[in-house]
């Protein structure tokens, strides 16, 4: 039988030992994890925007960096649309109410397109992904999802292709041009009208907030894709 | 495999078929059926478990003397989660994709009560050497199943094999549809099901 001081030296010494050697490999992998992490976000917004790996190759972290750097602008809009001086990597998009970043995909001085971070609740979790808009300011260009905790196989369906695809050409301005976001409908869409997509079968919560946080975050754009619509961007 | 005593023998080929942890002891059901959806997730979960598993009973092994017996279930808990932090973060550096798709479920491997079960009834009287043979076998047992489970719940229910398309698209054309139900987690329970019911029927073992 071990004493009792025994005890406390041989438990502090494995705690001390286990604590520091994990202290020591979190601090280590910290960079290429945070690494990661970014890059996870640049290949989601050049994905939101219709880039795509050539072939059945996926990107390299090097690809990512060189295409998104080539291409992308990233800056911060004010609630009034307007250009701001901050690193878009500095904004929480949850929490802050005034500062919005876009990625505006500029090609020698034209553009070809902006994403906007979007994220909100669907049933079991909040989404987070990016939606592209074409030029125009009026249609959509793409979206994505990289991160959500739906059921597999019903509302999970949202980061698959099939789903994502519906989006690319509707619009989410009316001929009179009032915000009117996009319509995720339940069952399948109208394929006469432009502001609908086809909702997900079994999933009908996830497809209703996505609806009601896309046109919310729209919102907070609208200032800016106003200009963009006058031609004043 | 002459290299290895009959005891070590058995440390390792046991888990594997007549003494599964899984079909047989029915422990770490739910990080079986949350994992096996694709196949790589799977083999990723299974190597996961067989490092965190060899090396816990190994490391618990060597130290076995020295634990004191009063508190030897939070010392043996505090090596198995240091080992699966380490795995997770490890995963989070180098295959961030899935890493992601495996979300909590590394995390989880803290509460496999296969990896508390080999340290607390063999790393505990058993040395290093056949310790680790037995964590590596129990890994492998555990990880045979997921595998197994993967591959029917991938096949019927996205029509891929390891991301790889196999069902032809005349199939599809011809009205053939993925099973959705292998998507969710009672397809995971059916597959699992057959797969004990099969064992028990080949090694004639039979409850009380």
């Amino acid at each position: 039988m071990h004493s009792n001081s025994y005890t406390i030296i041989f438990t502090s010494v494995v705690t001390i030992i286990l604590g520091g050697f994990l202290s020591v490999a979190a601090g280590t992998l910290k960079e290429i994890q945070e690494l990661n992490v970014e890059n996870d976000s640049k290949k989601n917004i050049l994905s939101s925007l219709g880039y795509k790996p050539i072939g059945e190759e996926s990107w390299s972290s090097d690809d990512i960096t060189k295409i998104f750097e080539n291409n992308i602008d990233a800056y911060v809009l004010n609630t009034k649309g307007n250009r701001m001086d901050i690193d878009p990597s500095n904004i929480n998009t949850e929490i802050d109410k005034e500062n919005f970043p876009i990625y505006v995909d500029k090609k020698n001085g034209i553009v070809n397109g902006y994403a906007i971070p979007i994220s909100g609740k669907g049933l079991w979790s909040t989404l987070y992904g990016y939606f592209a808009v074409e030029p125009d300011g009026i249609t959509a260009k793409g979206i994505t999802f990289y991160a959500h905790k739906e059921t597999p196989g019903l509302g999970g369906e949202v980061d698959k292709p099939w789903f994502q695809n519906n989006f690319i050409g509707k619009r989410f301005v009316d001929e009179e041009g009032n915000l009117v976001g996009v319509k995720v409908m339940k069952g399948k869409a109208n394929p006469e009208s432009p502001y609908e997509v086809d909702g997900i079968s079994g999933a009908t919560i996830t497809s209703k907030g996505l609806e009601s946080f896309l046109i919310n975050d729209l919102e907070k754009y609208e200032p800016f894709f106003r200009k963009v619509r006058n031609g004043e961007v | 495999m002459s290299v290895l005593d009959k005891k070590s023998k058995e440390a390792l080929t046991d888990p594997l078929m007549k003494n599964n942890p899984i079909s047989l002891q029915v422990l770490g059901i739910c990080s079986a059926l949350a994992v096996t959806v694709q196949l790589n997730t799977a083999v990723v979960m299974t190597l996961a478990v067989v490092s965190v598993l060899s090396i816990s009973n190994t490391v618990i092994s060597i130290l076995r003397k020295m634990i004191p017996g009063k508190v030897r279930i939070i010392v043996q808990l505090s090596v198995i989660a240091s080992l699966v932090i380490l795995t997770d973060q490890i995963l989070q550096a180098y295959m961030y994709d899935i890493s992601k798709q495996l979300s909590v479920f590394v995390a989880l491997i803290i509460t496999n009560c296969i990896v508390m079960g080999r340290a607390e009834a063999f790393a505990m009287q058993n040395t290093p050497g056949k310790s680790f043979l037995d964590g590596l076998g129990n890994g492998l047992g555990y990880g045979g199943i997921l595998i197994s489970v993967a591959f029917f719940r991938e096949l019927l229910g996205s029509g891929t094999i390891y991301g790889i398309s196999v069902i032809p698209d005349s199939f599809y054309a011809a009205g053939y549809q993925n099973m959705g139900l292998m998507v969710l987690s009672p397809g995971a329970f059916i597959i699992l099901g057959l797969i004990v019911w099969g064992q028990r029927l080949v090694s004639g073992i039979e409850e009380e």
